[in-house]
């Protein structure tokens, strides 16, 4: 039997839970970089096929920035940090001081390093609670950036996932900056997409089995 | 995967270190695309997936499927788009290698078929959306850098 068929509505509980406590730090850390209040949307754990999974990231052909982490350790995983262009012009602006237009392609390595950063300090501390949390070791890679069609980033972590199966589950937490005109404006997405056996790890750690 | 007779266009977005292979007869107008996630169905760990993304199963049901629809099985030609490398990584698994592996993979069951590669643009590190037209037999490729690319 697949492993997804094996996922009842307490494991996505639990996923759910996982998004709340990761992407909730993660939201702080990022709140304080900018000095802005940033809103953290309830996280969505949902089970989807591939093409789904890329339509809730604003559809294959949608431009974004994006931060790629891969999790190594006890419950390998793929992460993404996925900002639309306009956010991330802003938010580099912001943390570096210079004019950049990442729709243009006018932009230089302190920008993309800038973004890294940014990547790098909010997937840190999504992971560091994620770890405190379920005491599990979870280490980081060095971020990768990509500027680029989400359908062709966001399908580099189904590459482990579709040898198992056609689904994959994400947990998705949306994140937005709070401002009174644009309220329903989603700003930024992490994706947390665990590998096939890091689900039972994860399950486990928090006390519940997968074949209940 | 899709087969498509003009005055329809083929069209796949967004891909990443995923192949997309068209395979197509020109006089009769047909072509078929795959688009591959894999090199090969023996890494599938579960006996009932889709064939349509490994690069093995995919290239030869294509062509069965298109020789069903009217193609004729010595006029295919084909052309591939994709196979990109989206992160840059000093080290990493065979896995990460996923991009370069499908293509060598697609042209190597290409090349069992007898199906001549006509036009290719792979490799890279850029995300590619691409659209196919029977009647021209032209592959419109279109990345976020260079714009809209025809071969």
């Amino acid at each position: 039997m697949n492993f997804i068929d094996k996922i009842s509505s307490t494991h996505l509980d639990i996923l759910k839970e996982i998004g709340n406590i990761g992407a909730g730090h993660a939201a702080t850390a990022l709140s304080i970089i900018l000095n802005k209040k940033i809103e953290m949307r309830v996280p969505n754990v949902r089970i989807v096929t591939f093409d789904e999974m890329i339509e809730m990231a604003g559809g294959a052909e949608n431009v974004v920035a994006s931060v790629y982490l891969r999790i190594e350790g006890d419950a390998p995983s793929h992460m993404f940090f996925v900002l639309p262009l306009e956010q991330t012009n802003k938010y580099i602006q912001q943390m570096t001081g210079e004019n950049v237009s990442f729709e243009t392609l006018s932009y230089d390595d302190l920008a993309l390093s800038a973004l890294k950063e940014l990547g790098n300090i909010l997937a840190g501390s999504y992971l560091t609670s994620l770890s405190d949390f379920t005491r599990l070791h979870l280490y980081p890679s060095v971020p990768a950036t990509s500027i680029d069609m989400v359908g062709a980033i966001i399908s580099y972590g189904f590459i482990e996932l579709s040898q198992f199966s056609d689904y994959v589950i994400v947990i998705d937490t949306a994140l937005n900056e709070t401002n009174v005109e644009t309220v329903e404006q989603v700003d930024g997405h992490f994706f947390l997409l665990p590998d096939p056996h890091s689900f039972e790890i994860i399950f486990q750690a928090l006390g519940v089995t997968l074949d209940e | 995967m899709n087969i498509v007779k003009a005055p329809y266009v083929i069209r796949t977005s967004g891909l990443g270190s995923c192949v997309g292979v068209v395979v197509f007869d020109q006089l009769q107008q047909i072509a078929g695309l795959a688009h591959i996630m894999l090199p090969d169905s023996s890494l599938a760990k579960n006996g009932s997936l889709s064939a349509a993304k490994y690069a093995d199963t995919a290239v030869y049901d294509l062509v069965s499927r298109l020789v069903k629809q009217g193609a004729r099985k010595t006029a295919l030609k084909a052309k591939i788009a994709g196979g990109a490398q989206m992160f840059q990584f000093t080290s990493g698994s065979e896995l990460m290698r996923i991009g370069p592996r499908n293509v060598e993979a697609v042209k190597k069951h290409l090349l069992s078929l007898r199906i001549e590669i006509v036009g290719e643009d792979v490799g890279g590190s850029s995300g590619r959306t691409i659209e196919f037209d029977p009647k021209t037999s032209i592959l419109a490729i279109k990345t976020v850098n260079k714009g809209i690319t025809y071969l």
